[in-house]
């Protein structure tokens, strides 16, 4: 499969980015690990003039400390953010639901704000991203704007990202001391889910104080399980009151009918898969 | 298993588990694959395919794309004449199947998507792709027919000028062929007093999916034309592209270099094959054609795709006594080089180990808008063996017997061999109860048995079942008498050459054509013992007609049982020339020598000539016996005089998670029978990949078209194939009945693990579910139906024909996220 042609541009600062985005406009792409953008060339699905290499950005990668939230950049590579001590500490779910993404290889080049900008519905990192109330933080010709989960998902592929801007890192507020557990359903190991749930748990003596659930490839874009959650907290972790609030996980969605299971199908999976994820996150011995 | 790789010297080859070594180039990439080849002047072809299922085509404009840079011609059918040749029917089942055309290239109308339209030559693989984008065709889209069910129906026409979609109908009656009586009268009697099973099963469509894709270079600048294909057939591709370009044989040259797995895919004479001997020949330079994964996935020829409706009857206590098999064959677009006969490969199998008193089989092949179907490993005996393997189990329950009890109450007993079956063949060895009794032991079935009982008993949300598979099948094609019996337009021997260096190297060469089996390993091991020389002092030669002039290629588990012993014939035949130069040099008679440890010895004396030195004496030719020829190359073709009839017991332990459908596999053993083991760790590589191909259709791959006939499992995201990731270990292992047909004793492996494993799992699947009111899950078993199946008492019904976008051209911007109209190059 060979690409259409393209020229090709490296910046090494996030305005000299925009800067090439404001030239080539729509005629330009922008590639961060390429897993998603490589096969949409080579297979032809869009032959962009321009591609914009992100990758010798350096203020986009790593990730870092800032007090109440840690900022994730964008171009940090799915390997990294699967390992990475302060993901762990404060976002377990973020890092358990990495872990899970794809195989070792589109791992050590996938980036975390590509898979995020990618917006692919069936990705592993919306819903845990939207369950923990990250920010989207993204550049632009006007300078940079911040924007909740809630706006930054508009629909299948579809971001708050416009063609002039950038998203250049994630910011998650510190969820320290949560359980976490990312419950994903596939066929084969390196397939993305058919169903997902991410929950992460404030537990205290046995009383759930904080909950957070979100659901992948359950609609056009990640959810949240609002009302499961709302289930959750407040309760004494029992096996009833999990059950009880896991059955609500399929309230009001809308899931795609694929290969891979119908809607109806995936309405039930999500149920099952809500109650294992808040169980396993409790650590709870009942099944 | 680990491979040791010093051995004492008085130890045979025969046996050992030597690493192959042909790995160490093929896994490095040091080799050189089709597409690696680069000769100076070369041009690139792009096909432009259809994207439409049945369309007639009302216009070509190619004038963008002749003038996009690089390109040296578009070609569209027009531009062709009859020197293009055509995509041969080497078997044409009955005299009068309905055969549509099949010229490489589409003229008027095209018949699946995909199927090539124009073809662009350029300077780089590259300005081909991008001119094979400009090129506008105009197509008026005609109804299609996809399915089975809807093609035998003849309302929509695959080919409406053959006026129906039914290509052959192929009848086997064992009242008619006097090998056993009626199946009409053993079911009416069991239907009176007795038991009568009536089901229908699904083969879902496969991709074959080897690794290497299809590639093809021809070098037309030569005396001869040379053609390097990524094949698994070059003798019968050098016939094929003789026989219908007109191109004298003489002229034409096939290689096939070291290719990249076939799994029977690459068993195939390919339009794109032809097309870049065409473009080669017209244009005056070497070309090359490479297929991109989605155009072989969706152009290459699929596998399996029937239906079989069966009916088997038995007395009460369970013992069979008729089996009735009605089959519908899905051709695809065109009748493949042997699409027709793959079902009929599998009718003589569905008696498989069992003693049936009457036997009918009645196959039709149909015609569709889909991509051809034609060999997938195992051929028609994989459908075979998981129809009566779900029977039997069926029987059993309804008996209310263990599985294992109702098999062996059927099957041909030991004693009993050689025992000729109902379906009119002649197994020569075999020793079911066995292969089943190691099989038991090493799986542990009581205690699994017990553990399925509590976990029953406690309605565990995770149930487990047990399946089982007792094959066999016939392999080691084929006697050529017997394929001519059955209008195949081919032979099956093998043939073999062995020549010795004047250095005292051995140089084998054989007709069979190696894509990733180890013969270079197992065709030394052979050698070496024979002629008592060191294992690496044999080379194997293969896969170029103008070295291996002679040979029926590899496919259907042959190579070894029929390629093998052409080999020991070659060889005996040196041993035989040799023997009066020996005498003569080593001033004895004849009569007083002996072969042993690779040399000649006079007996009683300690006096002695190796192999070796006997070809150096004989390459200086000095002191020669009058009238013995300087020669002790010689050569051997092997026609085998029967099948091959590998068995085994595979075992196989599923859990389900009621809840999710989710299936995962707790245990697989099998003990196979394939006679004697030339590589026990080549035969241990081709029983595990054997298997997961096997597991893979019962859980996972499912070639899926919409009911406009567009592949929708068109690429790897939604095709499934299996990675180590999705598998266990396996634990296998061996019973030893010698093959009487070959003086090895071998029996073939390719596809054995692949023809029994599919049916163990099914079975075990179907047995977890059995308190749930379950007798079937259709495959493959995806979650989504075992739940259904769960829930509805069904066997899971269809699934949705639409694949998940993960790829999206609008990815990562805002506004809309539609797709572009399906553009399939
Ligand atoms: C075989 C395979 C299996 C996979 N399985 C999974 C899976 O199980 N789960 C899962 O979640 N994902 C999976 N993925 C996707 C993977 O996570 C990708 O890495 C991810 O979707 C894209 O990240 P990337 O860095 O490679 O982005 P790229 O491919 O480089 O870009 C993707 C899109 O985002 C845009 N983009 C990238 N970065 C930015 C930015 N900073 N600002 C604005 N736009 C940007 C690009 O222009 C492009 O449109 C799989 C991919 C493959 C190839």
């Amino acid at each position: 499969m060979i690409p259409a042609s393209f020229d090709y541009v490296a910046p090494t600062t996030v305005e000299e980015a925009l800067a090439a985005l404001a030239q080539y406009g729509d005629e330009a792409k922008v590639i961060a690990g390429g897993q998603s953008l490589l096969p949409v060339l080579r297979m032809r699905l869009n032959a962009p003039e321009w591609v914009i290499d992100l990758g010798r950005i350096d203020s986009l990668r790593g990730i870092r400390d800032e007090g109440d939230s840690i900022l994730v950049g964008a171009t940090t590579r799915h390997s990294d953010v699967a390992t990475d001590p302060l993901v762990a500490e404060h976002a377990a779910l973020v890092a358990r639901a990495t872990a899970t993404v794809a195989d070792a290889q589109v791992r050590h080049r996938g980036t975390f704000g590509g898979a995020l900008a990618h917006a692919d519905p069936a990705g592993d990192l919306g819903a845990p991203a939207l369950a923990l109330d990250a920010e989207f933080v993204i550049a632009g010709p006007g300078g940079e704007r911040v924007v909740p989960g809630s706006e930054f998902f508009q629909g299948l592929f579809e971001t708050a990202v416009s063609e002039d801007e950038l998203l250049t890192g994630v910011r998650i507020p510190k969820h320290t001391g949560w359980t976490a557990h990312y419950e994903k359903f596939v066929r084969v190991a390196h397939q993305w889910p058919i169903c997902a749930v991410g929950a992460t748990l404030k537990v205290s003596g046995g009383v759930i104080e904080g909950a957070a659930i979100g659901l992948t490839n359950m609609g056009s874009t990640p959810l949240r399980a609002a009302g499961v959650e709302q289930a959750l907290v407040g309760q004494q972790a029992s096996e009833e009151v999990v059950r009880n609030a896991a059955a609500l996980a399929a309230d009001g969605v809308e899931p795609p009918s694929d290969l891979n299971g119908d809607a109806d199908y995936r309405r039930h999976l999500v149920t099952v898969l809500t109650r294992r994820a808040i169980t396993k996150a409790l650590g709870a011995s009942w099944t | 298993m680990t491979a040791v790789e010093a051995r004492p010297d008085n130890a045979t080859e025969i046996g050992r588990d030597r690493r192959r070594k042909e790995d160490a180039r093929l896994i490095t990439g040091r080799t050189r694959w089709t597409d690696n080849i680069n000769l100076p002047g070369m041009l690139h072809l792009a096909m432009v395919r259809s994207p439409f299922a049945h369309a007639n085509i009302t216009g070509i404009d190619t004038s963008a794309a002749e003038s996009s840079e690089g390109v040296v011609a578009v070609l569209s059918a027009k531009d062709f004449d009859e020197s293009l040749g055509a995509c041969i029917n080497a078997w044409p089942i009955t005299p009068d199947q309905k055969t549509p055309d099949h010229p490489p290239i589409a003229g008027d109308r095209v018949s699946f998507a995909g199927e090539i339209v124009a073809v662009v030559a350029a300077r780089s693989a590259a300005a081909a792709r991008d001119a094979a984008e400009m090129v506008e065709v105009d197509y008026e889209e005609l109804p299609a027919v996809v399915s089975l069910e809807e093609a035998v129906k003849d309302e929509v026409l695959a080919h409406p000028d053959l006026g129906t979609n039914k290509s052959a109908l192929w009848v086997f009656d064992s009242a008619q062929a006097g090998t056993g009586g009626s199946v009409d009268d053993a079911i009416s009697t069991a239907r009176q007093d007795g038991i009568v099973i009536e089901r229908t099963y699904r083969q879902q469509r496969l991709i074959p999916a080897f690794m290497e894709p299809r590639s093809v270079v021809c070098d037309p600048t030569g005396e001869q034309i040379t053609v390097w294909s990524a094949t698994q057939i070059p003798h019968i591709l050098r016939f094929a592209l003789a026989a219908t370009t007109g191109v004298p044989e003489s002229k034409i040259r096939v290689i096939a270099p070291d290719v990249g797995g076939g799994f029977g895919g690459k068993l195939q004479q390919t339009p794109e094959e032809m097309l870049v001997f065409a473009m080669a020949r017209r244009l005056g330079k070497p070309v090359k054609y490479t297929e991109t994964r989605s155009e072989s996935l969706m152009a290459a020829h699929h596998g399996r795709d029937q239906i079989q409706k069966l009916t088997l009857s038995a007395t009460k206590d369970g013992q069979v006594t008729g089996l009735k098999v009605e089959l519908d064959a899905n051709l695809g677009a065109y009748v493949a080089i042997v699409g027709g006969g793959v079902p009929v490969l599998g009718a003589f199998m569905f008696n498989a180990i069992y003693k049936f008193p009457a036997y009918q089989f009645n196959c039709q092949t149909v015609l569709t808008n889909t991509a051809w179907t034609d060999a997938y490993r195992g051929a028609g005996r994989p459908e075979a063996t998981y129809a009566i393997e779900r029977l039997m189990d069926e029987l059993a329950v309804e008996v209310g017997v263990d599985p294992l009890e109702i098999r062996e109450k059927n099957w041909i007993n030991h004693e009993e061999f050689p025992f000729t079956t109902v379906a009119g063949l002649t197994y020569d060895s075999g020793d079911y109860a066995t292969a089943t009794a190691k099989a038991k032991e090493m799986f542990g079935y009581d205690e699994l048995r017990r553990e399925q009982a509590e976990r029953r008993a406690n309605n565990d949300p995770v149930q487990l079942g047990i399946g089982v598979s007792t094959f066999t099948e016939m392999c080691g094609l084929a006697p050529s008498r017997v394929l001519g019996s059955l209008d195949y337009g081919a032979g099956g021997w093998e043939h073999a050459q062995v020549r010795l260096t004047p250095t005292g190297k051995v140089e084998v060469i054989t007709g069979a054509s190696a894509h990733g089996q180890g013969h270079e390993t197992a065709f030394s091991q052979i050698v070496a013992d024979r002629l008592g020389v060191p294992f690496e002092d044999v080379e194997v030669l293969h896969g170029d007609t103008q070295i291996a002039a002679k040979g029926y290629d590899t496919y259907g588990s042959r190579s070894l049982v029929v390629g093998g012993e052409a080999l020991v014939r070659a060889a005996d035949k040196v041993l035989e020339k040799a023997k009066p130069i020996a005498a003569h040099l080593l001033e004895a008679s004849v009569e007083d020598l002996e072969f042993t440890g690779g040399k000649w010895t006079v007996k009683g004396t300690d006096q002695g000539m190796s192999i070796g030195e006997l070809s150096t004496a004989v390459f200086a030719a000095h002191n020669l016996p009058d009238g013995v020829e300087a020669n002790l190359d010689s050569e051997a073709t092997f026609d085998p005089e029967n099948f091959n009839f590998p068995h085994g017991t595979h075992l196989c332990a599923m859990e389900v998670d009621t809840e999710t459908g989710q299936v995962k596999m707790r245990k697989y053993v099998c003990c196979d029978d394939i006679g004697n083991i030339i590589n026990p760790l080549i035969v241990a590589g081709q029983v595990h990949g054997g298997l997961v191909q096997g597991i893979a259709q019962a859980l996972w791959e499912d070639a899926v078209y919409d009911d406009a006939g567009t592949l929708v499992s068109g690429s790897f995201v939604d095709y499934l194939l299996p990675t180590a990731a999705d598998t266990i270990s396996f634990d296998i292992d061996h019973t030893t009945s010698p093959s009487t047909t070959n003086t090895l004793g071998t029996k073939g492996v390719g596809e054995a693990g692949t023809i029994a494993s599919t049916p163990a799992v099914v079975n075990a699947i179907v047995d977890a579910l059995r308190p749930m009111g379950v007798n079937d899950v259709a495959m493959p078993c995806t979650p989504e139906r075992v739940w259904r199946a769960i829930n509805e008492g069904s066997a899971g019904g269809g699934t949705t024909d639409a694949a998940a976008p993960h790829f999206d051209p609008s990815t990562g911007m805002s506004g809309t996220a539609d797709r572009p109209e399906g553009d399939v190059q």
